[in-house]
């Protein structure tokens, strides 16, 4: 192995820093500040671990990993291990050191004048409550640690390493979850190691056994197959039905998951499907949602309707797909940018409207309309949670069916071609006005039933409801899910909707994430999570070429 | 003849020719009706566009940023109102310590000076490391997904702002000797002190950066790369380097367009920056996207009109509270010539062009 120059030190330096300045960044904001009573480590009540710490360690760890990984690519296999240990721990000390370098400028100078979120409980939080002298060895100690500890993992041979990591991932998003939905206070030690270590020998037993029962199951007898086909759809579609038996608050954040996945996946033809970026998107949910306000609620008088909820939701819907492809005429000759600045205008003209005193005899102006009924079924008035998310489901389940309907039907092959190129599309006999225009329609049925559903939950609609950033958080929904994968669209709305719902302290920082995860997203995996097989495919088409 | 005539013309364009209609006769009406009623002055109509011009003149100096990227990279920065909003936040900081120590006071435009320094140097900054980290992995990716990366940066630097300074409005420190008016000569209107000092000092960077893009050398390697990004780097441009130049000058623009924009408010706030980019975002386009003059020239227009308009035609109209409508105006105008002249008034090749 050739001697290592200057340079190959400079690396890990560099990536800790980069850590360091991330983990900076996230105590900055506050991120940490919210976060650090929500325990997943604890101790006879003390806390050990919480996710504000956890939040710090994060971009450590990863950048720590890319520094060994840089470090460990070129040779096949890794022969200098002390120097990879040493790599790991040289980018985990820099890591620590910016933010020791942060605690040792928040006592010298009060910070606190521009930097709001420079409090002495984020000091002692960083510090590990030692002071400034001691804390701040710990500190630097730790990360040298940390990096080590990374760096002697990426060592381990395959067979061990995978179920270690998953059982290290898994004991913190189990602790977070149980202590989200049921209140928890976090896992005691043993309780952590219990879990960590099921998890780690669940996946290695896993990973044993799945060959052979792949081979189990393909040997079965054809009726054989057909029961436990129709068990391997039975399960998922129980825990579905089942999930609001987790209370109202866990019924709530579902409702919410539910109609942003509704929205996504209206979003999700327009966008992934046929390439349209629009950013107008909340248009036509407020105009679902008014339009069954307006023919709902007993304050509207001006027109002498009163439709129960199940009378207006046709209407609701045909007005904002009325509206998608009125909207849509004008843009018909706009790609790209274009398109996306100007249905960004669209959703801003109509809120503006919304608000307006010019229609508030008819709107409610900033007043917003109040007292929508609830939908009824028969005798039960969905008037909770619970109730609510089979109404939402339904609605899923039938936009959802739709979309993968469409997706391998003429017109879903259609889109994709206009998505690649739209002149080419047209030369192969495409009709684009009526390709385009049928997207933006089929687009905002969905996002106007959502809006429909949303104002029977709410009850009551502001205009300030439909700002343009409902757009940016369902795109966000199907950028981080993966452009055009339907069940893309329900992993994103989990992960961005579901997620800061449950874990409350983070919802005022819901747009800062949505903000990184979009670009985060595009810079290193722009297929998305759930990624779709052709878009992969298209994405990373410019790889293959070289 | 009468046939051949109705097979060009297909049912949308004839729906958008009816738009266009609408939109007219209900503007010229507004005027009329407002004029004929004289419930103005002329005087008033001076103020206005006084005020119209400091404006347009502010968005002018961020359209540039728009124009000039849109004009390389073909992609709209959208975190470009960031940029705006980065630099007067930062300078507010500065002002506030200047403003403590006294020296604001005694030294007002020496002081305003600095912050207009500081504040172009952060969104400088903040620019360049956009093009570095945001889009410059992504220069070959297909069209989308640059945009995504741009919104995303957008709304993290605006909510990283409001984590890292708060949400509350920053009120910035003000400068006695700019309070009140500057009198016209032999009339009984003026114009206000702040609205004179933005627009002569706008005017004097839209000048500094037309004679740097027409008449330097590196001014004209920005036009080579803009016109063809290949063929420039045969010549021996380096393509990299002139895009960094094209953020670092749309940057600074931008930060001095956010302290003349706080010394027309008086305060920053997080969210500052959407409303002002988006609407010299559409000034850009209305002056032809791509092209320096035009976006001046569409700014300057959007400003007034921006300003005239509630008065001018809502208010003739019978609207009550037509200041609400103002904001919608500049997207009416966005769309509607992206409509009708996706071009822009200078403009004639770029909109056209596959992006």
């Amino acid at each position: 192995m050739n001697a290592r120059t200057r340079s190959d030190w400079m690396a890990p330096v560099k990536s800790g820093l980069m850590g360091g300045l991330i983990a900076l960044l996230i105590a900055m904001v506050g991120l940490v500040e919210v976060s650090v009573k929500r325990p997943i480590l604890t101790a006879d009540g003390r806390i050990l671990l919480s996710v504000g710490q956890l939040l710090l360690l994060l971009p450590i760890i990863l950048m720590c990993y890319k520094a060994v990984q840089v470090f460990a690519a070129g040779c096949e296999k890794v022969t200098d291990r002390l120097g990879l240990l040493a790599t790991g721990a040289l980018s985990g000390f820099f890591a620590s050191l910016v933010l020791a370098a942060l605690v040792l400028l928040g006592r010298v100078i009060n910070l606190r004048t521009v930097f709001i979120r420079a409090s002495p409980d984020l000091f002692n939080t960083l510090t590990f409550g030692l002071g400034l002298g001691g804390g701040s060895v710990v500190l630097l100690l730790f990360g040298a640690l940390l990096g080590g500890l990374v760096a002697a993992i990426t060592l381990l041979p395959d067979r061990i390493r995978r179920p270690l990591v998953l059982g290290l991932a898994l004991v913190p998003l189990a602790a977070i979850l149980t202590s989200a939905l049921f209140a928890g206070r976090g896992f005691s030690v043993p309780v952590a190691l219990l879990v960590g270590v099921v998890a780690a020998a669940l996946t290695f037993a896993w990973r044993q056994t799945q060959p052979k029962l792949q081979d189990r199951v393909a040997a079965l007898s054809p009726s054989g197959q057909r029961t436990y086909q129709v068990f391997r759809w039975l399960l998922p579609v129980a825990i579905v039905l089942a999930l609001p038996r987790l209370g109202a608050y866990p019924s709530e954040v579902l409702v919410n998951v539910g109609l942003f996945v509704l929205m996504g996946l209206g979003l999700n033809i327009v966008v992934g499907f046929a390439g349209l970026l629009d950013l107008g998107y909340v248009a036509f949910y407020a105009l679902g949602a008014y339009a069954m306000a307006v023919l709902t609620s007993p304050e509207m008088t001006w027109h002498g309707i009163h439709l129960t909820f199940w009378q207006a939701l046709p209407f609701a819907v045909l007005a904002s797909t009325s509206a998608g492809i009125i909207l849509g005429i004008p843009v018909l000759g706009m790609r790209g940018d274009y398109l996306a600045i100007v249905t960004l205008g669209f959703g801003e003209i109509i809120r503006l409207v919304f608000l307006s005193d010019w229609l508030k005899p008819f709107l409610g102006g900033s007043n917003g309309i109040t007292r929508i009924p609830k939908a009824v079924v028969g005798s039960i008035a969905l008037d909770n949670s619970p109730k609510l998310y089979y109404l939402i489901l339904a609605g899923c389940v039938v936009a959802a069916f739709v979309a993968i309907r469409l997706k391998d039907s003429r017109l879903g092959r259609a889109w994709m071609a206009m998505r690649e190129d739209e002149d080419v599309a047209q030369a192969m006999g495409i009709d684009l006005i009526k390709t385009k225009l049928l997207a933006f329609a089929t687009g905002a049925t969905f996002s106007g039933l959502s809006g429909a559903i949303f104002a029977s939950k709410l009850t009551s609609i502001y205009p300030h409801s439909f700002h343009v950033l409902v757009s940016i958080n369902v795109l966000g929904v199907i950028i981080v899910g993966g452009m055009g994968s339907i069940p893309g669209v329900v992993v994103g709305a989990l992960a961005l909707v579901g997620l800061p719902e449950l874990l409350r302290e983070f919802a005022e920082f819901r747009l800062l994430m949505y903000g990184a995860a979009l670009v985060f997203m595009m810079l290193t995996r722009p297929e998305g999570l759930v990624p779709e097989a052709r878009r992969k495919l298209e994405l990373h088409e410019a790889d293959g070429e070289v | 003849m009468l046939r051949r005539l109705l097979r060009r013309v297909s049912g949308t364009t004839v729906f958008m020719w009816l738009i266009g209609i609408a939109m007219l006769v209900v503007v010229v009406w507004g005027v009329y009706a407002t004029l004929s009623s004289g419930r103005y002055k002329a005087s008033d109509w001076i103020d206005l566009t006084v005020y119209g011009i400091a404006q347009g003149s502010v968005y002018a100096l961020i359209a540039l940023g728009y124009t000039l990227v849109y004009g390389i990279l073909r992609m709209i920065n959208f975190a470009h109102s960031e940029v705006f909003m980065s630099g007067p936040f930062i300078g507010y900081f500065v002002a506030m310590a200047l403003s403590q120590s006294g020296f604001f006071n005694r030294q007002p435009f020496v002081s305003l000076i600095i912050v207009l320094l500081v504040a172009m140097t952060v969104s400088t900054t903040i620019a360049v490391l956009l093009e570095r980290i945001a889009y410059r992995p992504l220069r070959r990716a297909p069209r989308l997904v640059p945009l995504i990366t741009a919104i995303g940066a957008s709304y993290f630097l605006q909510y990283t702002f409001l984590g890292l300074f708060g949400s509350g409005i920053k009120g910035y420190p003000e400068v006695a000797q700019l309070k009140g008016y500057w009198p016209f000569p032999g009339t009984s209107s003026g114009i206000l002190r702040t609205q004179a000092v933005v627009i002569v000092s706008a005017f004097v960077m839209l000048a500094i950066l037309y004679v740097f893009v027409q008449r330097t050398k590196t001014g004209k390697a920005m036009q080579a790369v803009s016109e063809d990004k290949d063929a420039a780097a045969l010549m021996g441009i380096d393509v990299d380097r002139i895009i960094v130049i094209t953020f670092v000058v749309g940057g600074a623009l931008a930060g001095a367009a956010g302290v003349l924009y706080a010394l027309l408010f008086k305060q920053v706030k997080f969210d500052m920056g959407f409303l002002p980019g988006i609407k010299a975002f559409t000034a850009a386009v209305l002056g032809g996207i791509g092209n320096v003059n035009g976006a001046m020239l569409g700014s300057l227009f959007l400003g007034i009109s921006e300003s005239l308009f509630p008065n001018l035609v809502l208010d003739g109209l019978g609207l009550p509270a037509p200041y609400q409508l103002k904001d919608a105006l500049a997207f009416i105008m966005l769309v509607a010539v992206l409509i009708f002249r996706p071009t822009g008034i200078l403009g004639e090749r770029l909109a056209v062009k596959k992006a």
